[in-house]
């Protein structure tokens, strides 16, 4: 998609010449992920940063109408205080906790075929996090006295915690972004050299920590890493479980609810999973990435997705199910299912639960685009469902029977586009900075992700590799990508770095040894 | 139908004998009589508030010791917090004032001389929405601003009977506890007050009233004519945009002798201001009663006292009017 002034021998500065399939695997990997970074934007790209920018700045000039009008102009009234913005601010740092959360489990469990996804999921992650944060400023009737939360602290406010959660989320979510990043910086740097970019060069060596790839470099990152990748899953439970403590606190029926925090973190991680095959398969088709992230990528994120679509709508009934039978407090289950929210709670049903489990048991719709489009739905369906989480809680009467109702006006639409917008364009312009992605682990994991064109292009080749070896620990991989090829195709990977797979994953390598 | 006993006001009614200054309270009879009900319902309330009550001490002590841990941090110690309030901050005693600045206050100031509350008669209103009209009037809010909000409730005959609904000026209100930033305070009267100039706009108050008391200030359209004084949040006028508002209990005008708007504003004299350290009670029509003797002659109860709130409003209720059967009504 752009022009590429890489030259091919810079590419393969600092790898070892040795291995010449190795090598080819290395170039690609790295002019793919370093060409969004180099040389002039297309035209697409280019068209694309505009209209988003646009929107975005829509839903800016929406919030300053919003600032100088009240709340009242976003649809808010008494009997619906809180609607779509907490909505957004639900939803948005929702889908980051999937992108980290899968990061961080394909990590902790050594999955190799994670090494194309992690930069797009963990940029992801930043990315939704940081504009779910944001949310909460329209949310607030005066956002300019935000800092009181910090000054005036009130411990036994539930919104403290929230603060308190939020806030370590996204510094959390930064440190586990950059930590992958720091041998790519490094890479970068050698590649692209000072003169395409003298400020970015400064600043990725002063971040790259002088970066050598030494065995002790190594061996610390990778602990630092594992360490980052165990905190975080914990780190993001906790921060959707306070946030759902913000409503379950409450004494509004539908709200009140023990399920509250499992169901907001099922759904968190359940939107999460499908926006990161969104975002895989609309960037593996922007980018060209066709050749490392595969089907059979987008269809394991599938299965992923589509098991916790399967606990999410288990918790749905488990919500729905102990208020609706004793009928003490049915009214808000009521609204939902045959009321004012059915529509919004069927449609969930229907693309947010049904549509993702068809697509990914049926064997003719499991494939990129039915995945993509069903993942586009789950994300769509659980903003909605988020929707029916909050409105009817909060439109029911708590004395008496008058309903209030929420209407969207163009401002509260608008600023939540923009937040939709700003997921693409906030990616764009990150990818435009850091490479796409992570070229240390694309090289340490080989060819993993990508046994399909393995088998038809390169068997030969990698298995001839793998036996000539120069340091014999060519282990293979046949086993973790559950390929149907049944290639245990150990092409050689990772011996470029002296120690073979920096992971230490003494297990993998001794099987690969066996075969 | 029922008839409300006074074994059945015991049940209904927690608040009026879970409080620690017996003595102090309504009068010594209707203490011994509440207690004697509780002797006789062990199973209905005496052991649900004892387990509640142990299940709080054991929650007080975690609390206490987290506090110890944490270097002073009140960590999730509000219920806590809430179990202690009567020995402070009991409805007739002195110092009722917390959220922020109880402590350096209550050292230096002397006693208030009054602790305001409402008595509302429910057999005696006919729905004829003067007092949220005087309300509205007085404190310039839009008509969807109902501090005071009459709603239309059905009784156990299938009849419809109004329900005045002010703020409850809870003595454990929910909307301060989650305030994030103690804009909302409870002022030595017992009078819950927000701060306007410093509301965040959160909306959490919101969230946490059981009663639907707070209104936010939604919209900029709202024109005030010039005004004498600056907006307090004794007389919050005019509001602040984006910030809550929520009926003041007119304490300035209570502190000046006169009737709080919608008490004056009432034709019936359906509401009484009362005042629990002078034990008086007095409604539009110059009736004055002693409120103690008042609250038990009549059984008054409070609203939704499940809500371990503990109202400063009480409720006379008329034949038939049960508020329990209304809070789970919401269908």
């Amino acid at each position: 998609m752009k022009e590429t002034n890489i030259n091919e021998t810079a590419l393969l500065t600092g790898t070892d010449q040795r291995n010449s399939a190795k090598e080819r695997w290395s170039v690609e990997v790295r002019s793919a992920a370093v060409r969004p970074m180099s040389g002039r934007t297309s035209m697409r790209w280019r068209l694309a940063v505009g209209v988003l920018s646009l929107i975005v700045l829509a839903g800016i000039g929406a919030w300053i109408y919003q600032l100088k009008h009240g709340l009242g102009s976003a649809g808010y009234n008494d009997q619906a205080f809180w609607a779509v913005y907490i909505v957004d601010v639900i939803a948005f740092i929702g889908v980051s906790y999937g992108g980290a959360v899968i990061s961080a489990i394909l990590r902790l469990t050594g999955q190799s075929w994670r090494a194309p996804l992690t930069r797009l999921a963990e940029g992801t992650a930043l990315v939704t996090v940081v504009i779910g944060a944001l949310f909460i400023f329209p949310h607030l009737g005066r956002p300019e006295r935000f800092w009181e939360i910090l000054v005036y602290v009130n411990t036994s406010s539930p919104l403290f915690w929230d603060f308190v959660a939020i806030g370590t989320y996204v510094m959390a979510t930064m440190i586990f972004f950059y930590l992958p990043l720091i041998p790519d910086l490094a890479i970068v740097n050698r590649i692209l050299g000072q003169e395409d970019k003298p400020m970015r060069y400064r600043i990725f060596k002063a971040l790259s920590l002088r970066w050598m790839g030494n065995e002790r470099q190594r061996r610390l990152l990778h602990g630092v890493m594992s360490l980052v990748a165990l905190i975080i899953v914990p780190l993001a439970v906790s921060v959707h479980s306070v946030l759902s403590w913000a409503f379950a606190t409450t004494s509004r029926p539908g709200w009140s609810e023990t399920v509250l925090p499992p169901y907001f973190v099922i759904a968190a991680l359940y939107s999460g999973t499908a926006l990161v095959i969104v975002v895989a398969s609309a960037f593996r088709k922007g980018y060209n990435l066709q050749r490392f992230i595969t089907k059979r990528h987008i269809v394991r994120l599938g299965y992923f997705m589509a098991a916790l679509g399967l606990v999410y709508a288990y918790l749905t009934l488990a919500d729905m199910m102990t208020d609706g039978y004793t009928g003490i407090t049915t009214g808000w289950i009521s609204q939902t299912v045959t009321g004012r929210y059915a529509i919004a709670f069927w449609f969930y049903v229907l693309v947010g639960e049904v549509l993702p489990l068809v697509v990914v048991a049926v064997k003719r719709f499991r494939n990129i685009p039915g995945l993509t489009i069903a993942s586009l739905g789950v994300v769509i369906a659980l903003w909605v469902k988020r929707i029916v989480i909050v409105l009817p809680p909060v439109t029911q009467p708590l004395i008496g029977n008058q309903w209030g109702s929420y209407h969207f006006t163009w401002v509260s639409l608008t600023i939540t586009l923009a937040g939709v917008a700003a997921i693409p364009l906030g990616l764009m312009l990150l990818f435009r900075v850091v490479p796409v992605m992570s070229i240390d682990e694309m090289e340490e994991m080989g060819e993993l992700g990508s046994a399909e064109q393995v088998s038809e292009h390169t068997l030969v080749a990698s298995e001839l590799l793998s036996v000539g070896a120069p340091n014999g620990n060519g282990h293979s991989n046949g086993h973790g990508n559950g390929n149907g090829h049944g290639n245990g195709n150990g092409h050689g990977n990772g011996n470029g770095h002296g120690n073979g797979n920096g992971h230490g994953n003494a297990a993998r390598v001794s099987e690969g040894e066996v075969q | 139908m029922r008839k409300l006993s006074r074994n059945k006001q015991a049940s209904v009614e927690p608040n009026l004998i879970t409080q620690d200054s017996c003595a102090s309270s309504l009068d010594g009879q209707n203490c011994q009589v509440t207690s004697a009900a509780l002797a006789k319902e062990p199973v209905d309330e005496g052991e649900k508030e004892f387990s509640r009550r142990r299940f709080l001490s054991m929650f007080g002590a975690a609390a206490g010791a987290a506090a110890v841990i944490g270097s002073g941090i009140e960590l999730l110690s509000y219920r806590a917090y809430a179990q202690g309030l009567p020995k402070t901050n009991n409805w007739s005693g002195d110092g009722g004032m917390t959220g922020s600045g109880a402590a350096d206050m209550a050292s230096t100031e002397a006693p208030p001389t009054h602790q305001w509350a409402m008595v509302i008669d429910l057999g005696m209103c006919n729905g004829c929405q003067s007092c949220p009209a005087a309300c509205q009037k007085a404190h310039y809010l839009t008509p969807d601003q109902t501090w005071m909000k009459v709603f239309t409730l059905t009784d156990n005959d299938g009849q419809t009977y109004s329900l005045p609904r002010p703020c409850m000026q809870c003595e454990n209100p929910p909307c301060l506890h989650v305030c994030p930033v103690h804009a909302t305070f409870r002022q030595d009267q017992g009078v819950v007050l927000v701060n306007q100039d410093r509301c965040i706009g959160c909306r959490m108050c919101m969230a946490a009233c059981p009663y639907e008391a707070r209104y936010f200030n939604w919209n900029s359209n709202v024109s005030y004519p010039p005004l004498p004084v600056a907006s307090t949040p004794e007389f919050p006028v005019p509001q602040k945009l984006g910030t809550v508002g929520k009926c003041t209990f007119c304490v300035g005008n209570l502190n000046h002798g006169l009737l709080s708007e919608c008490a004056a504003g009432c034709p019936m004299g359906a509401i009484y201001n009362g005042d629990l350290k002078t034990d008086v009670a007095v409604n539009s029509l110059g009736s004055t009663v002693k409120l103690s003797k008042f609250l038990y002659d009549n059984n008054a109860v409070t609203y939704k006292p499940e809500q371990n709130t503990h109202p400063r409003v009480w409720y006379i209720l008329g034949h038939g009017q049960d508020l329990a059967a209304n809070a789970a009504s919401a269908s």
